[in-house]
């Protein structure tokens, strides 16, 4: 099998268990290095689950869920026993529905992924300083926080959390970064802004972005991939399955007849 | 499917005052008496307290003396003096001890149980906690007196195992429990958002703890340590059982001393209604009453603190 881009994330057979329920059925999805690909599909039906899998965040609630098929994230299987969730961690950034900095300073925000993963490398004050200006920067958020890094990231708006947890994942440089439907508790304009720097990031990073938000979808990513009750319904280019759905399905959730 | 008509109202009772309405009145009454009494009684003790000491405040109290001699010798038929230091020495040190065998007990105890234990063990564990705040503490002078005394004599090859180490274990042990409970309960108040996005980053459980959820924390966790060195501060049997009884400051931990709260249970008994002894010691419960005041209130603030953001 030959492909033309390479895969970031590559979902095969993939089912999930919350205890006797079960919320994914046999789920196949590629994410294609350096794109990015939204997932929609009416509420509860996995997309958030799927996307909970691939950093096994969702393994926090314990014994209560079990996972059958394969996920590889750059040809590693990471479903594996052996995996160190640290590590994988790492590399599969994630950004959640209600912004969630930490009650740090806006600096130690952006410091703390590169701090605990910086192992043995000495403390530098000024290369700290430059990662922190540098993924500031790069969120649009430097001009409006560079005079007070040293307050408290949770008395920012939460257009500006909400982009502080998008760049205290940057200075580890993950491979993928997930995200859980990231405007929802967003205003109109912060939501538009949010958009535009995911925009910005693309072909840096590999992004799979939750999202209720059709138009969203449409405006802002590069593929498409629809779900319905626990199933991926269909995959493809956003233009192609927004203007010519393969399936009944789809048509019907992106003309609005549910969801 | 109307089978019969309601009979339409022509007038209302408005002003009918009916059983309900008494009951109501009498238990809106009694809850008030019962929470105004709680305050009144309080008030009235602290009044009775200040009124025996204020009179030797007043009299024959010499500041420099009081807070700045060891000789306490109210019963001397000659000169009576009323040196405190050795008290205040005793109930420091024994305190400062305490603290530092409990501060580190409890809050292991209250991380592993907040962070760690799930399910069963966590509620097992809770209730053991619970349970232990609530042994007595003339036992745990007793744990002190036949068990941690020869314990010491043997170990540190010492004539006797009454003092500042024994009083400071036994102390420590006592007051960890309760600080455990308040600890985790700050524990259990830091949003699980916090873990969750510190977890998402790759911090290991460990860092997850002290990177985020102990700094997040850190009020309730103060809160915890205060009511602990209260609890030291206003401990009276175990500390009158443990300490060995000699007025002085310490200066190895083997060290007898004695405390403000034991020297008033030992000798209240025995001093004359009135007499300067009497009126001396009741200075001291003032005293003891003013720290633990600031001491609950200190905790009190930094707790609405945490609780406030």
């Amino acid at each position: 099998m030959v492909k033309a881009t390479p895969l970031a994330i590559d979902i095969h057979n993939l089912s999930l268990w919350y205890g006797d329920f079960q919320a994914l059925f046999e789920v196949d999805l590629q994410v294609k290095q350096g794109l990015i690909t939204a997932l929609i599909g009416p509420s509860g039906c996995g997309k958030s689950t799927l996307l909970r899998a691939v950093n096994r965040i969702n393994e926090r609630l314990g014994d209560y869920v079990r996972t059958t098929g394969e996920i590889h994230v750059l040809d590693q299987d990471i479903l594996r026993n052996d995996i160190e969730l640290a590590q994988l961690r790492r590399h599969v950034g994630m950004v959640f529905q209600r912004p969630n900095p930490l009650p740090l300073s806006v600096r130690d925000n952006v410091l703390f992924a590169h701090r605990i993963h910086r192992a043995d490398e000495k403390f530098n004050r000024r290369k700290e300083d430059e990662i922190v200006e540098h993924a500031l920067r790069r969120v649009l958020l430097w001009d409006e926080v560079k005079d007070h890094l040293g307050r408290e990231a949770t008395g920012l708006s939460l257009e500006e959390q909400q982009k502080l947890c998008i760049a205290r994942l940057l200075p580890i440089k993950p491979t993928v970064i997930l995200m859980d439907e990231p405007t929802s508790a967003l205003d109109p304009k912060g939501t538009a802004a949010l958009e535009e720097l995911i925009w910005e990031l693309h072909g840096d990073y590999t992004i799979l972005i939750v999202t209720h938000n059709m138009a969203q979808a449409k405006r802002a990513s590069e593929e498409t991939a629809f779900m319905l009750l626990g199933r991926m319904v269909e995959h493809g280019l956003t233009e192609q399955v927004f203007l010519a759905p393969r399936e009944k399905e789809t048509a019907d959730y992106i003309e609005g007849r549910y969801g | 499917m109307l089978t019969e008509r309601v009979q339409l109202s022509t007038s209302i009772d408005l002003d009918h005052r009916g059983r309900d309405w008494y009951t109501d009145k009498a238990v809106t009454f009694l809850v008030f008496v019962g929470g105004i009494s709680a305050i009144v009684l309080i008030i009235g003790i602290f009044v009775f307290i200040t009124k025996e000491g204020l009179g030797f405040i007043a009299g024959s109290l010499d500041v420099r003396e009081f807070f700045g001699s060891l000789a306490w010798r109210p019963t001397s038929p000659t000169k009576p003096t009323y040196g405190i230091l050795g008290l205040i020495a005793g109930t420091a040190s024994v305190t400062g001890l305490a603290m530092v065998v409990s501060v580190p007990f409890s809050l292991g105890a209250a991380i592993f149980i907040g962070e760690f234990a799930t399910g069963r063990l966590r509620e097992t564990l809770k209730v053991l906690v619970e349970l232990l705040a609530a042994i007595p503490s003339v036992v745990w002078g007793f744990i002190g007196l036949s068990l941690l005394n020869p314990l010491i004599i043997d170990i540190f090859d010492v004539p006797v195992g009454l003092g500042v180490l024994n009083s400071g274990i036994i102390l420590g042990l006592m007051a960890a429990p309760i600080m455990t409970t308040i600890a985790e309960d700050a524990l259990k108040a830091v949003p699980d958002t916090y873990r969750e996005a510190a977890e998402a980053m790759g911090a290991t459980k460990w860092q997850v703890i002290f990177r985020v959820v102990l700094p997040a924390g850190r009020n309730g966790l103060v809160a915890a340590v205060l009511l602990g060195v209260g609890r030291g501060f206003g401990e009276t049997m175990a500390v009158l059982m443990a300490t060995g009884n000699s007025i002085k400051i310490p200066t190895s931990p083997f060290d007898s001393v004695t405390a403000l709260t034991a020297t008033i249970a030992a000798e209240l008994g025995d001093a004359p209604v009135g007499s300067d002894h009497y009126r001396a010691l009741f200075t001291l419960g003032i005293l003891l009453f003013v720290v633990t005041f600031i001491i609950n209130l200190t905790a009190d603030l930094v707790v609405r603190r945490a609780g406030r953001k």
